[in-house]
């Protein structure tokens, strides 16, 4: 195909998907408003059960009003608007995530190639890399605080560094098993040229290894962002999206549907990151050959 | 002294033994003091049944395995240091070509390691897509290919280096016989161009016969040469050449040798036609 | 496992686990570092001991919810992705929405479900939270498994007019049992920690997160107990998890 066959190719799907993604938005919104219509205001019971939500207006508003939400004035911030609000917010979040996206993708990529050069490393490590995930964030999180208090770092590198926590391990799974999917009659090939284990890691290893990277990715871009939220609830001194979700479930009752629009601004930017990494997907996925799909 | 003697042979190998398992209850004596000697610019074949070591005594030519026993000479050099050299290029069955790397890419990759800057690696890569005949795909991705031409263009990053030997392992194996046969004669006029010395391991009789200066007969159990048949068909070979007499005589006179080496067995995994 | 290969398989971790601890231990000493700031594994083993009873305890509770939320998140995420292959569109539509629902954190999820429904001290949305988590990553990598299987199996289950269902049963199901055991060996330990997150901020309980909320301001020791506990039941999941694929590999073999 050529290049603007291809270019031509990545822009339709991305259309395609943008037009499904509001067609489900449209749906979401459905289900919600005809639950609301016929659940019950105070919740219910089946079989003592209380599996039934509430749906009067302060716990579940009407999808419009949460929408309006975001033209109302911001109580406590001058004459700000909520949406102009938590557009700052949101980008501060974002900043933070993307730094320990990143972060969290080098120190991945790193125990991955430790572990692939050294199958020691990989028995001795990988379990404990495992037990690390079983740590709650909410336990670490002072803990982390108290360190980078002693060392002196501004608050945001306590965010990162747990965002890089939560993303790094499907970074690290995913790119070991991509390193060691190599086929030997390749590592044979490279062998013949007596090719060293670096060499053999940059030209083979690694770009054998991007497919199986690329889910890993996907899930680390949304745990750094669930990282960063947590942080800034945990630990506040943080203006973010999760530090607007404390403050404006606090003025719930002057304004619940506040709370649901810092929520949404949380999803969005999940779905941001998502997004880039499915962008990047494309890019560096275009030239292989394509999955089959039934 | 004669010339011969004072030129350096393609390959020496020398009393080679191999024994997977050494020591252990599962100890398979792959190869058992094979020794062979190949002159510079030969079409050697290796044919035999499964199991008679053909593909190890390749592999320990390339030096991607050490033998137990015995040694090794390529070009005049231990393998290691032929290999360290990068006095061979190898191709197998399945063509191995990286699937992310475009064809072009593909046949540089022994010249980046080598460490050719662009300009002379691009000249080198066109040179050879001339030679097998493909001067147009260059851009093109390796699953964009067809099985021949993935498997020309295995040959060509091969020979990119114009090394002196060309290591083959049952490279046509998964062609369609047409496609092989075309093969066959392509391989025939690259080496013819180029001079290079190969070592080609197969499982058909006609493949070995219409290829080879000299077909070598393995059998197995333990692994070890048994026969090592003469083929004087000439250095230009066509398609005619596969109807000549000879052809059907040295056919008949491989299979034989086959046959010879299994007195108690019969041949497995030998195509016969 | 025989007695000599349990410990070829367990020295290396364990190697690597003793000099870990060493060097810990050699850091607070060295540098006198206060417990407030970062307590000793000495410490924190005599707090383990010390309470062992109530962690356990706490690790029950959360563990059952956490094991809830497992199995249904597993049924609900599997079903999702088998309709995914009957209407391709179903991945493009629920995929946004799962990656939101996932995208917005625990922590302000809990609150919401606590107040739709009664009661902060049903374990109910702690279990439903944990079933959300479970779904998205099951969802994701079944629904690829059962999608990227080898056109040439396709094609020979054309070639014998099969139907949708039996290519489902046949050749898509197998192919996604792999992806199945990737999921779950990453949800597993996923789940514990979203049922301590969300035990965590939704009001008094019995399980291990509130045992750690409760010494947070206190000796960083008795936290760290609490963690051993919950990081002990996170590892016992994804041991299961383990154990679950290999059997599964074996019965595949033999069939």
């Amino acid at each position: 195909m050529s290049r603007t066959g291809r270019t031509a190719s990545i822009a339709t799907t991305a259309v395609r998907r943008t037009a499904l993604l509001f067609a489900s938005l449209a749906i979401a919104v459905a289900l919600w408003e005809s639950y609301k219509a016929v659940g019950p205001a105070d919740g219910g019971d089946v079989f003592g059960w209380r599996i039934i939500p509430k749906t009067n207006d302060r716990v579940m508003p009407h999808t419009w009003t949460m929408a309006a939400e975001f033209g109302d004035d911001a109580i406590g911030s001058g004459d700000q608007k909520v949406w102009s609000v938590l557009l700052g917010y949101s980008w501060y979040t974002l900043r933070m995530a993307l730094a320990g996206l990143a972060l969290g993708m080098f120190v991945g990529v790193g125990l991955a190639v430790a572990m692939a050069r050294l199958k020691i490393v990989e028995r001795g490590l990988l379990p404990y890399l495992v037990i690390s995930q079983t740590i709650p964030l909410i336990a670490l999180a002072p803990q982390i605080t108290v360190i980078r208090g002693s060392l002196d770092l501004p608050q945001w590198t306590s965010a990162a560094a747990l965002a890089a926590f939560l993303s790094f391990f499907p970074v690290t799974v995913s790119t070991l098993r991509g390193l060691q999917s190599a086929p030997a009659a390749s590592l044979e090939l490279m062998d013949s040229y007596a090719a060293g284990w670096w060499t053999t890691l940059r030209k083979l290893r690694f770009p054998a290894a991007v497919p199986y990277m690329v889910p890993g990715m996907k899930l680390a871009a949304t745990a750094s962002v669930i990282g960063v939220i947590v942080t800034e609830i945990t630990l506040g001194g943080l203006r973010g999206v999760g530090f607007a979700t404390i403050d404006y479930s606090q003025k719930v009752t002057s304004q619940p549907a506040s709370v649901y629009a810092a929520v949404f601004a949380a999803a969005a930017l999940g779905l941001i990151m998502f997004g880039l990494v499915a962008a990047g997907e494309s890019i560096l996925m275009r030239r292989r050959p394509k999955e089959s799909l039934g | 002294m004669s010339a011969a003697t004072d030129q350096a042979k393609a390959v020496v190998v020398s009393d080679v033994s191999m024994v997977f398992n050494q020591g252990g209850p599962g100890a398979v004596a792959a190869l058992d003091h094979v020794g062979l000697e190949v002159e510079p610019g030969d079409f050697v074949s290796l044919i035999g049944p499964s199991g008679c070591g053909k593909s190890t005594l390749l592999r320990v030519i390339a030096n991607l395995l050490e033998p137990t026993a015995g040694s090794v000479l390529v070009n005049g050099k231990s393998a290691h240091q032929a290999r360290i050299d990068q006095d061979y290029g190898m191709a197998f069955q399945q063509s191995g070509l990286f699937e992310w790397r475009t064809v072009t890419k593909n046949i540089e990759l022994p010249l980046e390691l080598k460490g050719w800057d662009k300009q002379r690696r691009r000249e080198r890569v066109s040179e050879m897509l001339e030679l097998v005949k493909l001067p147009d795909r260059g851009g093109h991705m390796p699953w964009e290919l067809s099985g021949g031409q993935q498997q020309r263009i295995a040959i060509a990053r091969a020979l990119a280096a114009h090394p002196p030997l060309l290591l083959m392992d049952e490279p046509f194996g998964a062609l369609d016989e047409m496609t092989r046969e075309h093969m066959q004669s392509e391989l025939l006029q690259i080496c013819a161009a180029t001079g290079t010395t190969v070592v080609f391991v197969t499982h058909s009789i006609p493949e070995a016969v219409y290829l080879s200066d000299r077909v070598v007969v393995m059998s197995a159990g333990p692994g070890r040469i048994t026969d090592i048949v003469s083929v004087d068909l000439g250095r230009d070979r066509d398609e005619d050449t596969r109807e000549d007499d000879t052809f059907y005589k040295k056919i008949t006179e491989v299979r034989e040798a086959l046959r010879g080496g299994e007195l108690t067995d019969s041949a497995r995994g030998i195509e016969d036609r | 496992m025989t007695t000599q290969r349990a410990v070829e398989t367990l020295w290396p971790p364990a190697l690597f686990g003793a000099a870990f601890l060493v060097l810990w231990e050699s850091v607070v000493r060295i540098f006198d570092i206060a417990p407030f700031t970062l307590p000793a594994p000495s410490a924190i083993f005599t707090a383990f001991v010390e309470r062992f009873g109530q962690v356990r305890e706490a690790t029950f509770e959360t563990g059952t919810n956490a094991l809830v939320g497992l199995l249904l998140g597993i049924v609900l995420g599997v079903l999702a992705s088998l309709l995914t292959v009957r209407f391709v569109q179903v991945e493009a539509l629920l995929t946004p929405l799962a990656v939101a629902v996932n995208a917005i954190p625990i922590v302000v999820i809990v609150p919401i479900l606590n107040n739709m429904l009664f009661g902060t001290t049903s374990q109910l949305p702690r279990r439903l939270m944990v079933m959300l988590i479970v779904f998205f990553v099951v969802f994701v990598n079944v629904s690829k498994g059962l999608r990227q299987v080898s056109a040439t199996h396709l094609e020979l289950m054309r070639s014998y007019a099969a139907s949708p269902t039996a290519i489902m049963y046949k050749v898509r199901v197998p192919n996604a049992l792999g992806y199945l055991f990737t999921a779950l060996k990453i949800a597993a330990p996923l789940a514990v920690i979203t049922a301590f997150v969300a035990e965590y901020f939704g009001g008094v309980q019995n399980g291990l997160a509130t045992g750690v909320r409760n010494s947070l301001n206190g000796s960083k020791d008795v936290t760290w107990a609490y963690v051993i506990g919950a990081s002990t039941l996170g590892l016992t999941f994804y041991l299961i998890s383990v154990a679950l694929e290999s059997a599964a590999g074996k019965v595949n073999r033999t069939a």
